[in-house]
């Protein structure tokens, strides 16, 4: 009977004191945080093994598409700036390609929309769990970057956004391999009509092999660095810097 | 298992080998690890407490199950049918005496506080200790025959009538006794069998389908799941299969004697439980020789 009474000691304190107040202050070290976090970078080696560059998310078809896509995240850009260009239609928007190319631009809505189009249906997936699907019309963003013609040591694109969550800026980023996929492109239609500001009018960002906190809304800038280091926080996007979630979004 | 020497049966009372150091080993791996997989994936279940069949579903589109709650009172709805769960599910107060609409309480999910991102991490790290000690597992036990010899059932226990009397008897609450104990029974074969390469593949393949960069690279993942979010509801269901999995396994362990069974898990040996007083069923007599 001793054994038994320390038999269920045992378990009691393994499940509820390991399990349960430990995790809990294990959760918040950051040690613990930054072992747990090394995974992300075996799982980005693995898929991308056997994802290569070129393979292409499902499309779907018009039959497909959700009833009400829902948008997530901010759903405007509170400034008076970006009140005054919806307000006219971005008729004054001009998307700036920076940082390392070797011509900046300034490209007006008409401009991207005179450039090649590509036009997919596919399945936006939340990293809370649910998926929705939609029509997205846009300019590959390997056209662009072939126009403003990347610098040696560009590792990185980075998409600055007109929205912010208590005053800190969204941003996202991308590695070359996402930059150049053949569905990655800035949208500025969806299910046919032109981008609606909810979804991040006029521009957002189309990632189609990760989740949807990286498809950037509200892009005002399209910059290429060498490392994400230097930029904001330096993880790579608003939600990596302020909120511990993985830069590598592809599950 | 399956250690002892053929032609001589080990004792009553005496130490028999019965576990083998890499059934041991992954045995205590996963009692971790899957404790964790269950409560974080809660946590991240917790971020939208939907579930869909098909492609696409988010809030306006119809849930086949979903928790929520309505002012003070939380409750679960499955299709039509909705059950009030305030304190357990969708409303519930904390240890502190906090309020919470989350789905799952506190006490079930890693961490106990909400946090959809460090309950991703914890999930991502511990399904790569899952899958590769799971597959290590498997290729293992080919190769040392414990899948062949110790789990693969023999025809002669998949009859009507042998089956029928293992159930009788483990409602009964009698199990094997004597040598026979070192032996998984049917019932033992069969569900070791569903979890090793029905449900941990499942869950792991519905896991898979997913992440939007493996749907890239395994399409067909798609299509054998009909889509992400049916994947998710799998993924869901198989989860709760192995908590009922692990409660019926737990009370096994608890009803056949926990310290031999432990011990056993542990060191791998094993004591030879005494015979009943009563006349054992001349068929499982002859299973035991």
């Amino acid at each position: 009977m001793a054994l038994e009474i320390n038999r269920r000691k045992l378990i009691a304190g393994l499940g509820g004191g390991l399990l349960v107040s430990g995790c809990d202050s294990w959760s918040r070290s950051e040690s613990v945080q930054r072992i747990l976090h090394s995974s992300e970078s075996l799982t980005k080696v693995a898929q991308r093994g056997i994802l290569g560059d070129t393979a292409l998310a499902r499309e779907f078809t018009l039959a497909d598409l959700s009833p009400i896509h829902r948008a997530n995240g901010n759903t405007t850009a509170d400034t008076p700036e970006y009140r005054a260009m919806l307000a006219n239609g971005f008729a004054n928007y001009r998307l700036q390609i920076g940082g390392l190319v070797e011509r900046p631009l300034g490209i007006s809505l008409d401009q991207l929309r005179s450039m090649p189009s590509r036009t997919q249906i596919t399945r936006h997936d939340c990293v809370e769990g649910w998926s929705a699907i939609g029509q997205w019309t846009g300019t590959p963003l390997s056209h662009v970057l072939d126009l403003a013609r990347l610098r040696d040591g560009a590792n990185y694109i980075v998409f600055h956004c007109a929205d912010s969550f208590s005053d800190t800026p969204y941003y996202e980023s991308m590695d070359l391999s996402d930059a150049y996929h053949p569905q990655t492109i800035l949208a500025y239609g969806m299910n046919g009509g032109p981008l609606p500001e909810r979804h991040g009018a006029p521009i957002r960002v189309r990632n189609e092999r990760q989740l949807g906190y990286k498809h950037a809304k509200f892009v005002m800038r399209v910059e290429a660095v060498a490392s994400l280091d230097t930029v904001y926080g330096g993880k790579g996007g608003y939600w990596e810097d302020d909120h511990n979630y993985a830069w590598y979004a592809g599950i | 298992m399956a250690a002892i020497k053929d032609g001589e049966d080990p004792q009553v009372g005496e130490m028999a080998k019965r576990h083998r150091l890499s059934t041991r080993l992954w045995h205590w791996t996963n009692a971790l690890t899957i404790f964790i997989m269950l409560m974080s994936g809660l946590t991240i279940f917790n971020a939208h407490p939907r579930l869909y069949w098909g492609s696409y579903g988010a809030n306006q589109d119809p849930a086949w199950l979903q928790i929520d709650n309505e002012g003070e009172r939380g409750y679960l709805q499955i299709g039509d049918w909705q059950i009030t769960t305030t304190g357990v599910l969708g409303s519930w107060t904390n240890s502190e005496g906090e309020r919470s609409t989350r789905a799952f309480p506190s006490w079930a999910t890693l961490p106990g506080y909400y946090s959809l991102s460090i309950g991703r991490l914890w999930h991502l790290f511990f399904a790569w200790v899952l899958v590769l000690a799971g597959l290590f597992y498997w290729i293992w036990s080919f190769a040392n025959r414990h899948v062949q010899r110790d789990l693969s059932p023999e025809t002669k226990e998949l009859k009507p009538r042998h089956l029928w009397h293992d159930i009788k008897e483990h409602a009964k609450l009698r199990f094997p006794t004597g040598a026979a104990a070192l032996n998984y029974n049917i019932l033992q074969k069969l569900s070791y069998l569903f979890v090793l390469f029905l449900l941990l593949p499942t869950i792991v393949l519905t896991g898979l389908t997913m992440s939007p960069s493996m749907d890239v690279a395994w399409p067909w993942l798609l299509d054998l799941f009909g889509g992400r979010q049916s994947a998710r509801s799998i993924h869901f269901i198989c989860a709760f299969l192995m908590v009922g999995f692990i409660i019926v396994h737990l009370a096994m362990v608890v009803l056949a004697g926990p310290y031999n069974e432990i011990r056993s898990m542990i060191t791998g040996r094993f004591r030879i439980p005494e015979k009943r007083e009563e006349q054992q069923p001349a068929t499982v007599k002859e299973e035991t020789a």
